[in-house]
């Protein structure tokens, strides 16, 4: 075996050289991290979670989750309607989320995907509050105690939570025999508690909620009877014998007395569909499909909007790709073959427009382009265009892609002119001592070796085009405008959060794919600004 | 392409103006928009267009009233003020995190360079519209924890949040142009300085860093026109009470159309003559530092 080298330090070489290696690459990490951590932070995981906002679907869930438990067992070919259960625990999870004026909330999310849902859940969280109250109104006619605030207060309350000082008490508790003896009573009153215990007036001067003495009735007529133990005082064991006596009420009827469309079929069924956490709806309608009961089908006519726009989008990028290769070549040429002297005078042409706000240049192109704008009224001096026939050049596609054009042309030309310059003017002279003509030269020769110019170029003028927001939000009107402008619409307007997230996915995936292959054919260190 | 040879037929010398011309009318396009809302700007009337006045030299025709509108009205001082505020501080910040990095970057044995360069540089590629989303959602959680948590105004959480968001959006620039100017760089000077007793520190200030200046001033140009140029993220994660000049621009462009929009603009492109003119200046003189020619 071979001696092994050794370092003065007596190592061994090799060991000591990792060392050394392990330190730099240590040193070289310390200094990135720092940003490496700021962009994580600010930028990669704020998009995550957008990302993760387009399936996210808790909202359901957890506004109503005791109607979505109860819904899970209902099905709709054997029964139009879902029982009285159903119904029963909609009633209270509504209160508790009209109280913290949730419902809205839920009823704006359930109506993407049925549209007038949301009346429905904006007409009955007013008249939920008055459900229950048959079987209130007997339990106080019985006892005038059950409506003092306080009764309700001993009977569930836990007695730590009693014995603590009024004015600077924990958030509410039950007692553990409460909660054992008369499970849905407790249920619902400790959401009640939990509210009032916040509300101005406190716990000590609400009266329950109906739905809380309607689920008493519930727990003092449940088979088997309840075992109250400790809890049984004078007052509940009346109440106790008197409750299977009450007139009771039908919640189901409550619900289809305030608002007709809980009678419904399809409307529990979108709820019931949409339960789960997670969904994959906002996707679905992201290219103009939509999940039913009966499985994954089309739109709607009137409603297929999204692929329309994305292929929109794609074109009018393409569009505008192809005019920059058109406008940018020559250019690029010429900066490539004057002396450098001149080239330099030219290319702060083209690098003015590149350092000039994006918004004085769309500014400019809205002044220029419209009817009583420059081009029409130079158009109609020369007699062009009569006074009369002034030509729309914005507020549709046409003033999208020549603003777009101008905007992202120094893209195009300035990676042209970098692959350009590297082209030794000797190739195309020896052509043509060969015998090519002109065209032939340019053609076989020179033009082969600008495609990788024209590579970078193109993906970086679609990568920033697809994505475009402000430009066509501004020159675009309604027939100009791109996927963008649809995401920002569902953020600031329609507030429809997830098919934003959704749109904005399918975006991100697509310049991703991009960027990938541009770091594959050009390199991101070979990203170069300004010439 | 230079110059016609002396041996050129007909038909080659009228391709050769015609390409010419040809070029001319692009370079037109590229320019003639941006130069035509300068005298547009002095409009004495509130019109988009020339009027016969302005067309006949009649100085009747020109006025100062849009700029007087623009420096006076509160509309446009409240906007350039926070404008000059933000972007400031978020080119400090990608400038001294950038810098750091792209010296990071430019040693020798970096692990998982290419994945760290891609996150790095990942803000100029996606679309502004996903980052604003993003941001958006992001941002007024973490302004509610600091308003809650820290206590801080409502103001400054609003500052501070788009300050941080357009930081994040001009780091790319300032890692492209400082790892540019550091591929030409001389390790073995900091080599030298190490060798001659200079601590790392001492190195960096002494040695690295004013070598690597020209790379960093127009990085923070880029980070500081980004910022100043930036409409849709601070138009999702700003306020009211942030509104920037791009912003104020936005809107004026999209619901009442007013001729002092001119007059803003024109400022900006003086602005960015200035700034290109700088950027420009200091690219030649980092060549000239190197020992490579000027171009």
């Amino acid at each position: 075996m071979a001696e092994q080298m050794m370092a003065a330090d007596g190592r061994t070489l090799k060991s000591s050289l990792n060392r050394a290696l392990r330190r730099q690459k240590l040193r070289a990490l310390l200094l990135i991290a720092p940003l490496l951590l700021f962009i994580m932070v600010t930028f990669v995981i704020p998009i995550g979670q957008m990302l993760f906002r387009s399936v996210e679907n808790q909202i359901v869930s957890d506004t109503i989750p005791r109607t979505v438990q109860e819904l899970a067992s209902w099905d709709a070919r054997t029964d139009p309607l879902p029982d009285e259960a159903v119904f029963i625990s909609f009633a209270k999870d509504m209160m508790t989320a009209v109280e913290e004026r949730r419902h809205t909330r839920l009823g704006s999310r359930l109506n993407y995907e049925n549209a007038g849902i949301s009346s429905q859940f904006r007409r009955s969280g007013r008249d939920v509050a008055d459900m229950g109250e048959v079987i209130a109104d007997q339990f106080i006619a019985l006892n005038p105690a059950w409506e003092e605030p306080e009764t309700w207060v001993t009977l569930l309350a836990d007695p730590d939570w009693i014995a603590a000082d009024p004015d600077d008490r924990p958030a509410f508790e039950l007692s553990d025999t409460a909660r054992t003896a008369l499970p849905r009573t407790s249920d619902v009153y400790a959401e009640f508690a939990r509210l009032a215990q916040d509300s101005p007036r406190g716990l000590a001067r609400s009266q329950p909620w109906n739905m809380v003495y309607f689920a008493l009735h519930e727990d003092l007529t449940a088979t088997p009877a309840p075992d109250l133990g400790t809890l049984a005082s004078p007052l509940l064991t009346e109440a106790a014998t008197a409750a299977s006596g009450f007139e009771t009420e039908s919640i189901r009827d409550a619900f289809i007395a305030s608002s007709r469309g809980w009678g419904d079929t399809a409307l529990w069924q979108t709820i019931q569909t949409y339960s789960p956490p997670y969904t994959a709806s906002y996707f679905l309608t992201a290219v103009d499909l939509r999940q039913t009961p009966d499985g994954i089908e089309r739109a709607a006519e009137n409603q297929q909007i999204y692929v329309r726009l994305f292929i929109r989008t794609l074109v009018m990028s393409l569009t505008i790709m192809g005019a920059c290769i058109l406008l940018g070549y020559p250019v690029a040429w010429m900066l490539a073959n004057l002396p450098s002297r001149q080239a330099n005078l030219m290319l702060i042409l083209v690098l003015l427009p590149f350092w000039t706000s994006l918004l004085v240049r769309t500014s400019a192109w809205k002044v220029l382009l419209q009817q009583q704008g420059v081009i029409n009224d130079l158009l109609v001096w020369i007699g062009l265009v009569a006074d009369d026939n002034r030509l729309t050049m914005i507020n549709n596609a046409t003033g999208t892609i020549i603003a777009m054009t101008h905007i992202l042309l120094p893209f195009m030309i300035l990676p042209l002119y970098s692959v350009m310059k590297t082209i030794p003017p000797s190739y195309l002279r020896a052509a043509k001592s060969l015998g090519a003509t002109n065209w032939t030269a340019f053609w076989r020769v020179y033009f082969p070796q600008s495609v990788p110019g024209i590579g970078a170029g193109s993906i970086l003028v679609f990568i920033l085009s697809i994505g475009y927001y402000i430009t066509p939000e501004i020159v675009g009107g309604t027939s100009g405008i791109f996927i963008s402008n649809r995401i920002a619409y569902h953020i600031s307007s329609s507030l429809n959060w997830g098919l934003a997230a959704a749109l904005g996915t399918i975006l991100l995936v697509v310049v991703m794919a991009l960027y990938w292959a541009y770091d594959r054919i050009v390199g991101i260190d070979n990203v170069k600004l300004g010439g | 392409m230079s110059a016609l040879p002396i041996y050129a037929t007909t038909g080659q010398k009228i391709w050769h103006y015609t390409f010419r011309v040809i070029v001319g009318l692009i370079l037109f396009f590229l320019v003639a928009p941006i130069l035509i809302i300068i005298p547009l700007s002095f409009n004495a009337q509130s019109f988009f267009t020339f009027t016969p006045e302005m067309l006949a030299l009649d100085p009747d025709g020109y006025s100062l009233r849009h700029y007087r509108d623009f420096f006076t009205n509160p509309d446009w001082i409240r906007p350039l003020q926070n404008s000059l505020i933000i972007a400031p501080f978020a080119t400090i910040i990608s400038v001294s995190l950038g810098t750091l990095a792209a010296i990071g970057l430019s040693q020798s044995h970096v692990p998982y360079r290419r994945t760290i360069m891609a996150i790095m540089i990942s803000p100029m590629i996606v679309p502004l519209i996903i980052s604003a989303t993003g941001m958006f959602f992001f941002y007024s959680q973490l302004g509610l924890w600091m308003e809650s948590a820290l206590g801080f105004s409502r103001s400054f959480t609003g500052y501070v949040k788009v300050i941080l968001a357009h930081a994040a959006l001009g780091i790319p620039f300032v890692i492209i142009t400082v790892t540019a100017t550091l591929v030409g760089f001389d390790h073995s000077l900091t080599r030298a300085a190490a060798n001659m007793g200079a601590t790392p520190t001492q190195t960096f200030f002494k040695v690295q860093m004013p070598l690597i200046l020209p790379g960093v001033v127009s990085g923070g140009l880029f980070a500081f026109i980004t910022s100043f140029d930036e409409v849709v993220v601070v138009l999702f994660v700003g306020a009211a009470a942030q509104k920037t000049l791009p912003w104020q621009m936005f809107t004026g462009l999209r619901e009442q159309i007013s001729p002092t929009i001119l007059a803003a603009a024109t400022v900006l492109v003086a602005v960015s003559i200035v700034l290109l003119t700088t950027v420009e200046l200091l690219r030649r003189r980092s060549e000239r530092l190197r020992g490579l020619s000027p171009s």
